[in-house]
C-alpha cells in the first residue's frame, strides 16, 4: 500500500502490535469541580517517541501533561510509566521532568545554578554536577552565559536554559508545555529543529503540548488531536493531514473544503456522492460509507486544480464557478471559487513558474477539478 | 495639499518642543513638592533640635540658653554652643544602657514579628484571589482604632486579674495568675501586636508577586515542598523580609507608649528616657541630644533599607 504524505518513517513502534506503550493513560478522567478537563481518555506513548498533544486552549492537553508530571492526580483511571502506576507518587519522585511555558527559571540563581538545581537535589557529587552543567551549557550553546542571572538573558536564551535544566537530570520522559510559545516566529522555526536534534541525541521520550499545528507537524512522530477532554485522533502528521477521521480533525488541522452530501451509490471501493445542490462527486477509497448515509467529503485546497477551461472527461470531478477572491502569497496563490450553489471553495496553486499562461482574475468563470483519491469521506 | 503637509511637518516639532518645556517644568514642580515637604517638616525641625542640643539648660522660658533671634544672632552666639550634653550622654551609663536595651528589645520584637507575620503573609498570598482583599482589610483594620486605646486594652488582657489569666485559670491550665504585665514579655507582645501590619504588608507584597510555577519547577526537579520553601520561596521574599523588619525595627527602637504602659516603671528604653528628660527633668538640651543620637543610630538601618530597595528595583524584581 502506498503510504500517506511524502515521508517514509523508519521509527514507528505504534505499528508493531507486540510493542508496549512506555506511557499509558488508561481511562483517565480529571474533573475540576463541575468541569471535566479530561474525559475517560486512553492513550499510549512509546519509548523515544516525540509525541505532540495538539488542541485549542481548554481542551485538556495541559491537564494531561500536568497529571503526568504529578501536579494533578486523575479523578479516575490510571497513568502507567514503564509499567509502574504513578498514582500517589509526588512530582519530586517521578522520573519525568517538565519544561514550563513560562520557563519558571529561578530568578535568584545564575544560569549554572538553575541547570544544576535538579542534580544538586539528587545528591550528585559537586564535580560531577559541574561537568554535567558544562555539558548542558555546551549543548544549548550558552557556555559564556553561565554566570548570568535569568533577567540578563534574552527570551531565546532563557528558553534554552529552561530546556537545559529540564534535561540535565536525564529524565525518562521530558514534558514540554508550549515550549516555543514565547518565541518569535523565526526563532521558533529554528528552535523546532534544535529540539528534534536534541531528542535524537539524548534518546528521550518527549511529550509536547502545543496549540500550534505547524509546530506539532514539524516536530512530532505522532500527534494526538484533542477536543473537550478527549482524543479525537492519534496519528502521524501525514495521516492526520491526509486521512483525518472526523470533521473536527479535518477542520482543525490545515485548511479544508467540506462538501456535505449523501452517498448515492457504491461499487467496490468507489462511491458517488450527491452534494446538497445536486452536484455529483466521485470518491475512491471511501472506507465504510454505505449508500444513503449522510457524509462529508473533505479535500485540501492544494489538491484542487483551478482552470479557465473545462477539464477533459478523464477528470472525474469538475465543477464550474466564479473567481470570488484571490490571495497571492508569493510561493502560492489561493483562489476562492464560488460554485453555483453558493459554496466557496478554496484552491491553492503552487507558483512553480514565474510566468503563468493561464491567468485568472476576479469574477472570471473558472473550473475546479480534482481526482477521486484527492479527498476523504468522513462519516463522523 | 503638498503645502499643508509641509507646514504640518514644520509645526509638529515646534509644538513638541513647547510641550517638552512645559512638561519639564511641571515634572520639576512635582518633584519639588516632596523635597519642600522634607525641608520644612524634617530638615528645619532637625536643625532646631540640633541647636537646642548644643545649648545649656536654664530655668526660663524656653528652658535653655542661649536663645537665638534670627540668623544673624546665630553667628554671634555660636561660641556659646557646646557639645557638653553629648559628653554627658557618654559619661552617664544610663543612656548607654537605655540605647542598648532599646536596640535589643526592638531587635527581639522584630524577629518575633517576623516569625508571626511570615506565616500570615504566606497564607494570605496563597489564599484564593477573591479572598485576598478581605484578608488585607483585616490586617489594616486595627489602624482604624486609636493606637493608645489598643495598647491600653492589652493592660486589661495581661494584668494578673485580666482576661488571659481568668481564661487560663477557668480552663485549669494554671492555678496562680501569670505575671505578664510590667515585664519584658508584655513589651514584646505590645510591639509585635502593634507593628505586625508593617511586617505583614511588605512580606505579602513580596510573596504575592512570586510565580507559583517556580515551586512546581522546584518540585519537578526533585525538591520536596519544605525544601522548596527554603530554596525558592524564602530567598525570593528577602526584599519583603528586609522591608518588614526595618519598618518594625526603626519605630520600635524609639517606642515610648508601649514600654511605658505595658513595661512598667523599671523599663529602661530610650523613648522613655527621652520623655523623662523632657517632661520630668525639663532638660531640653540633653533630651535633644538623646534624640539626635537616636536619629543617628537609626540612620544606618534606614540607609541600608534605601540602598537595598534601590538594588532590588535595579534587579527588576
Amino acid at each position: 500500500m502506498k503510504s500517506l504524505g511524502s515521508i517514509r518513517r523508519s521509527f514507528a513502534p505504534w505499528t508493531d502490535p507486540g510493542a508496549k506503550p512506555y506511557i499509558l493513560f488508561d481511562g483517565v478522567t480529571k474533573k475540576f469541580g463541575d468541569f471535566t478537563a479530561v474525559n475517560n481518555l486512553t492513550l499510549g506513548i512509546y519509548e523515544r517517541e516525540f509525541f505532540a498533544l495538539l488542541g485549542a486552549s481548554g481542551c485538556g492537553k495541559s491537564t494531561l501533561l500536568r497529571m503526568l508530571a504529578g501536579f494533578e492526580e486523575p479523578t479516575s483511571g490510571r497513568i502507567l510509566l514503564d509499567g509502574q502506576d504513578l498514582r500517589g507518587i509526588p512530582p519530586y519522585r517521578r522520573p519525568v521532568n517538565m519544561m514550563f511555558q513560562s520557563y519558571a527559571l529561578f530568578p535568584h540563581m545564575t544560569v549554572e545554578q538553575n541547570i544544576g538545581f535538579g542534580l544538586k537535589q539528587e545528591g550528585m557529587p559537586r564535580d560531577q554536577i559541574a561537568a554535567r552543567v558544562e555539558d548542558m551549557l555546551k549543548l544549548v550553546k550558552l557556555t559564556q552565559f553561565a554566570k548570568r542571572k535569568p533577567h540578563q538573558l534574552s527570551g531565546g536564551q532563557r528558553q534554552r536554559v529552561a530546556l537545559a535544566r529540564s534535561v540535565a537530570k536525564r529524565p525518562k520522559v521530558l514534558l514540554l508545555d508550549e515550549p516555543l510559545g514565547a518565541l518569535d516566529k523565526k526563532l521558533r522555526e529554528e528552535t523546532q529543529f534544535e529540539l528534534m536534534d536534541l531528542q535524537q541525541e539524548l534518546g528521550l521520550t518527549f511529550v509536547v503540548v502545543t496549540h500550534d499545528q505547524e509546530e506539532a507537524m514539524t516536530m512530532a512522530d505522532r500527534i494526538a488531536i484533542m477536543d473537550k477532554g478527549q482524543v479525537m485522533q492519534v496519528a502521524t502528521p501525514a495521516e492526520v493531514y491526509e486521512a483525518p477521521e472526523t470533521r473536527f480533525v479535518a477542520g482543525f488541522v490545515g485548511n479544508v473544503n467540506m462538501f456535505e452530501g449523501k452517498v448515492k451509490s457504491r461499487s467496490d471501493d468507489t462511491i458517488r456522492l450527491e452534494g446538497a445542490s445536486g452536484a455529483e462527486i466521485v470518491v475512491a477509497n471511501a472506507g465504510d460509507a454505505e449508500a444513503g448515509k449522510d457524509v462529508a467529503f473533505a479535500i485540501r485546497p492544494e489538491k484542487i486544480r483551478v482552470s479557465s477551461k473545462k477539464p477533459g472527461a478523464e477528470i472525474a470531478n469538475a465543477m464550474e464557478g466564479e473567481i470570488y477572491d484571490i490571495a497571492y502569497l508569493g510561493d502560492m496563490t489561493v483562489y476562492h471559487v464560488k460554485l453555483s450553489d453558493g459554496q466557496v471553495v478554496k484552491a491553492s496553486a503552487l507558483n512553480a513558474a514565474r510566468v503563468s499562461e493561464d491567468q485568472l482574475t476576479w469574477n472570471d468563470k473558472a473550473w475546479i477539478s480534482f481526482r477521486p483519491d484527492a479527498g476523504v469521506v468522513l462519516t463522523r | 495639499m503638498a503645502d499643508t503637509t509641509a507646514n504640518q511637518a514644520v509645526d509638529i516639532p515646534k509644538q513638541g518642543q513647547e510641550g517638552g518645556i512645559i512638561a519639564a517644568i511641571t515634572s520639576r514642580l512635582v518633584i519639588a513638592v516632596p523635597y519642600l515637604w522634607l525641608l520644612f517638616f524634617f530638615l528645619v525641625p532637625f536643625f532646631i533640635v540640633f541647636k537646642i542640643s548644643l545649648s545649656q539648660t536654664a530655668i526660663a522660658i524656653p528652658p535653655y540658653t542661649p536663645v537665638v533671634d534670627g540668623i544673624s544672632d546665630l553667628f554671634s552666639k555660636i561660641g556659646e554652643f557646646s557639645f557638653d550634653n553629648y559628653l554627658w550622654l557618654i559619661e552617664d551609663p544610663l543612656y548607654y544602657r537605655a540605647y542598648l536595651r532599646s536596640v535589643v528589645i526592638a531587635g527581639i520584637s522584630t524577629l518575633l514579628a517576623l516569625a508571626v507575620g511570615y506565616p500570615i503573609a504566606y497564607g494570605m498570598s496563597r489564599a484564593p484571589i477573591s479572598l485576598r482583599p478581605t484578608l488585607l482589610m483585616l490586617v489594616i483594620l486595627p489602624f482604624w482604632t486609636s493606637f493608645l486605646i489598643r495598647v491600653y486594652a492589652w493592660i486589661g488582657i495581661l494584668k494578673p486579674e485580666g482576661l488571659l489569666n481568668q481564661f487560663l485559670m477557668s480552663i485549669g491550665v494554671i492555678n496562680d495568675p501569670l505575671i505578664i504585665l510590667n515585664t519584658d514579655t508584655a513589651i514584646y507582645i505590645g510591639i509585635v501586636y502593634s507593628y505586625l501590619p508593617f511586617m505583614v504588608l511588605p512580606l505579602y507584597s513580596a510573596l504575592e508577586k512570586m510565580d507559583y510555577t517556580l515551586i512546581e519547577a522546584a518540585n519537578d526537579l526533585g525538591c520536596p515542598p519544605l525544601q522548596a520553601f527554603w530554596k525558592i520561596t524564602f530567598p525570593l521574599s528577602i526584599p519583603g523580609v528586609v522591608a518588614g523588619c526595618l519598618l518594625v525595627f526603626i519605630p520600635a527602637v524609639g517606642e515610648f507608649v508601649i514600654p511605658d504602659l505595658l513595661g512598667g516603671s523599671n523599663t529602661l528604653m530610650i523613648g522613655k528616657t527621652l520623655w523623662n528628660e523632657f517632661f520630668a527633668n525639663r532638660d531640653w538640651p540633653v533630651s535633644s541630644a538623646v534624640a539626635i543620637i537616636l536619629l543617628l543610630l537609626l540612620v544606618v538601618p534606614i540607609m541600608y533599607f534605601q540602598h537595598y530597595q534601590a538594588k532590588s528595583q535595579e534587579a527588576g524584581r
